[in-house]
């Protein structure tokens, strides 16, 4: 049985639909990720999940049983908003203590839990300052003890760093990643950061235009991408124009525009003549130089228009005819080496058969 | 540049300087010498006299007027009623500007300078006319009277005036200082983040919760400057005392008025004005501490 089940929930804003038809599936234990452009209703699905929107049709389910009747205040979940919300007037003691209080809890045990709570998110020589005396990461740390003191069923996180600096988002990742393990609390995730979401979760929800696009774990909607939307939206990925001329069990056989006949593993639902892309991941695409006195036979061949050095990689775009380009990523693991090529540079780019894959228009 | 910006700089401080210094600092000396002076024989101060057998001229300063006042209980009574009047009026002007306050704050943007403008309006119509107003509303003949006496009628009660009572001179105290708990509440109710109450209510806050462990608390600003809007004015007020008041029902603006414009005891009169501008500095210094002590936080 999943924690949480969303059955086929629908939202509108006037002719607006924000959530349109979603159901999913979340286990106890989880870091779930909701991810998506702004203005996807990944936001809007939070709140419905929250207690804050009703959905217009459909059903939230906690342990098998509807709780769309249930108001906020009397769901066993906790939301950490994006921008922390933390009480001006309270303390941080005062702020983490907060849902203990509501709770009915004795004041000795409410100080008894803030203590403790506080020493875990190394915070206690902050315990009597003000939200407003404190860092970015630090109301941060306080937003995510003050959700989960209380022990939550769920936690709700609304793009949680986006706040924070890129730096300081890095650290926090693991250490939200640590005390999710920790606290053995599940975790849904909003955000519009695709490596955030590929960083954190176990598993993800892409969605766009308020539909579920796929749901897997990060592998598998990085390397596995189901449409041409999932494809661009996570990651860097190359984008060609093709037709299928050929399909057997084993192969597609495209035909791309400029690099001529390619074999890609098959995939269902694809008839010859279909028009789409062919889509490649830039660190898939190998580039070796090609010697222009020996014949390319049959070679795939381009030139090398401009590269993007940014420290630990570099991005050389290949020109295959005007106005088409290919991307490839190489790794600068030899030290002291900014390029492995010139601008200008004739070179031979192939990639692994199954590197490669196929969206129909 | 140094010098043109210093110049500058005085050039716009100067002219408010001036004015206050004249018109302020100058006036209130007057005052306190005043207050230590004797009145003359037929109003305004004594002339100084010089005592031949000592050949010493009086310097004219007495504390006679102070012993006056403290040795009267009366005048100490009307100082405390009139903290009593302004602290009840201070108290229902929050009663009744909060939920309003609320109301507009919550309202959507596009009304909400409409009903501050409703709020304001009877700015517009002068102040002395709308407490006439009053008197009629309160009068004998009135309806408001005719319907409240006929309903103590049924009850078995006696018929009450409600002009020239305590009772009037609240309602015309609640009515004319309203606009002033208002104002500064829904400044400060317009700028909560509402995200607040979603967090507090997210964390398991009911709507009484809500509304006290984070509107409240966060709403002490606008409710104390509001309070000292309301309370400064009212203990100095003297005119709806005189409208709508009974004989009984004088405060220390009266008090005052009566000194200088009444009796023509100068001297008296000052040292009323000290007293209360001793007074409303209190509860300055009053309102400013419980706001420092109660809200550590912006």
């Amino acid at each position: 049985m999943s924690l949480i089940e969303i059955r086929n929930v629908t939202k509108r804003f006037g002719s607006f639909v924000a959530v349109d038809d979603v159901s999913l599936k979340i286990e106890a234990g989880e870091f779930f990720t909701l991810l998506g452009p702004s203005g996807c209703g990944k936001t809007t699905l939070l709140r419905m999940i929250a207690g804050f929107d009703a959905p217009d049709a459909g059903q939230i389910l906690l342990d098998n049983e509807d709780i769309i009747s249930v108001p906020p205040e009397k769901r066993p979940f906790h939301t950490v908003f994006q921008s922390y919300a933390l009480f001006p007037h309270m303390t941080v003691a005062g702020n983490i203590g907060f849902p203990l209080k509501m709770a009915g809890k004795s004041p000795e045990k409410i100080e008894q839990r803030v203590t403790r709570t506080l020493a875990e998110v190394e915070l206690t020589q902050f315990s009597d300052r003000y939200p407003h005396e404190l860092s970015g990461g630090q109301k941060q740390r306080v937003a995510f003890a003050r959700g989960l003191i209380n022990e939550p069923r769920l936690l709700l996180l609304d793009e949680p760093l986006g706040a924070l600096d890129e730096k300081l988002r890095e650290s926090m990742q693991r250490e939200l990643i640590n005390l999710q393990a920790d606290a053995g609390v599940t975790f849904i995730y909003v955000t519009h950061a695709q490596n955030e979401a590929l960083a954190l979760s176990h598993r993800i929800a892409v969605m766009n235009r308020g539909r579920i696009e796929q749901v897997d774990t990060s592998a598998t909607i990085y390397n596995f991408p189901v449409n041409r939307f999932v494809a661009d939206f996570i990651g860097k990925i190359n984008l060609l124009g093709a037709q299928v001329i050929a399909v057997s069990t084993q192969h597609l056989t495209l035909n791309v525009s400029h690099l001529g006949e390619i074999r890609i593993p098959s995939k269902a639902s694809v008839n010859v003549n279909d028009k789409g892309v062919m889509a490649i991941r830039p660190e898939q695409v190998n580039i070796t130089a090609l010697d222009p006195h020996t014949p390319n036979d049959g070679k795939r061949v381009g030139r090398i228009r401009d590269f993007l050095y940014i420290g630990d990689v570099t991005t050389y775009i290949i020109e295959l005819a005007d106005q088409i380009h290919i991307e490839a990523l190489l790794a600068n693991s030899v030290p002291g080496q900014a390029q492995l090529f010139e601008i200008g540079d004739p070179v031979a780019i192939n990639w692994q058969e199954n590197a490669a894959h196929f969206f129909p228009d | 540049m140094q010098l043109s910006n210093r110049l500058i700089k005085w050039l716009i401080s100067g002219p408010p300087l001036v004015f206050l210094l004249i018109f302020f600092v100058a006036p209130s000396l007057i005052m306190i010498v005043t207050s230590f002076r004797l009145p003359g024989e037929f109003g305004g101060l004594a002339p100084l006299t010089i005592f031949s057998e000592h050949t010493s001229i009086d310097s004219g300063l007495t504390l006679e007027t102070y012993q006056f006042f403290l040795s009267d209980w009366i005048y100490l009574e009307i100082f405390l009623k009139s903290f009593f009047i302004a602290t009840l009026t201070t108290i229902i002007c929050i009663a009744m500007a909060y939920p309003l306050a609320l109301l507009i704050a919550n309202s959507p943007r596009k009304f909400r300078n409409l009903m501050i403008m409703l709020v304001v309006l009877p700015f517009a119509s002068n102040f002395l006319i709308r407490v006439y107003a009053w008197m009629i509303i309160l009068g004998p003949e009135s309806t408001l009277s005719h319907v409240i006496n006929h309903i103590l009628g049924v009850l078995g009660l006696e018929p009450v005036t409600l002009l020239f009572s305590p009772f009037a001179v609240l309602i015309g105290m609640v009515y004319v200082h309203l606009p002033f708990m208002i104002l500064p509440l829904y400044t400060n109710l317009e700028k909560h983040d509402p995200i607040l109450l979603d967090a507090a209510q997210d964390l398991g806050a009911n709507r009484w919760q809500q509304f006290w462990c984070v509107t409240w608390p966060l709403s002490l600003p606008g409710i104390f400057s509001g309070s000292a809007l309301v309370f400064i004015p009212v203990l100095g007020m003297f005119a709806i005392p005189d409208i709508l008041g009974g004989t009984g029902d004088i405060m220390i603006g009266n008090l005052i008025k009566d000194q200088f414009l009444g009796t023509r005891d100068w001297p008296f009169g000052s040292t009323l004005s000290i007293m209360l501008t001793i007074a409303v500095l209190g509860a300055t210094v009053f309102f400013t501490w419980l706001a420092r002590s109660v809200m550590r936080s912006p």
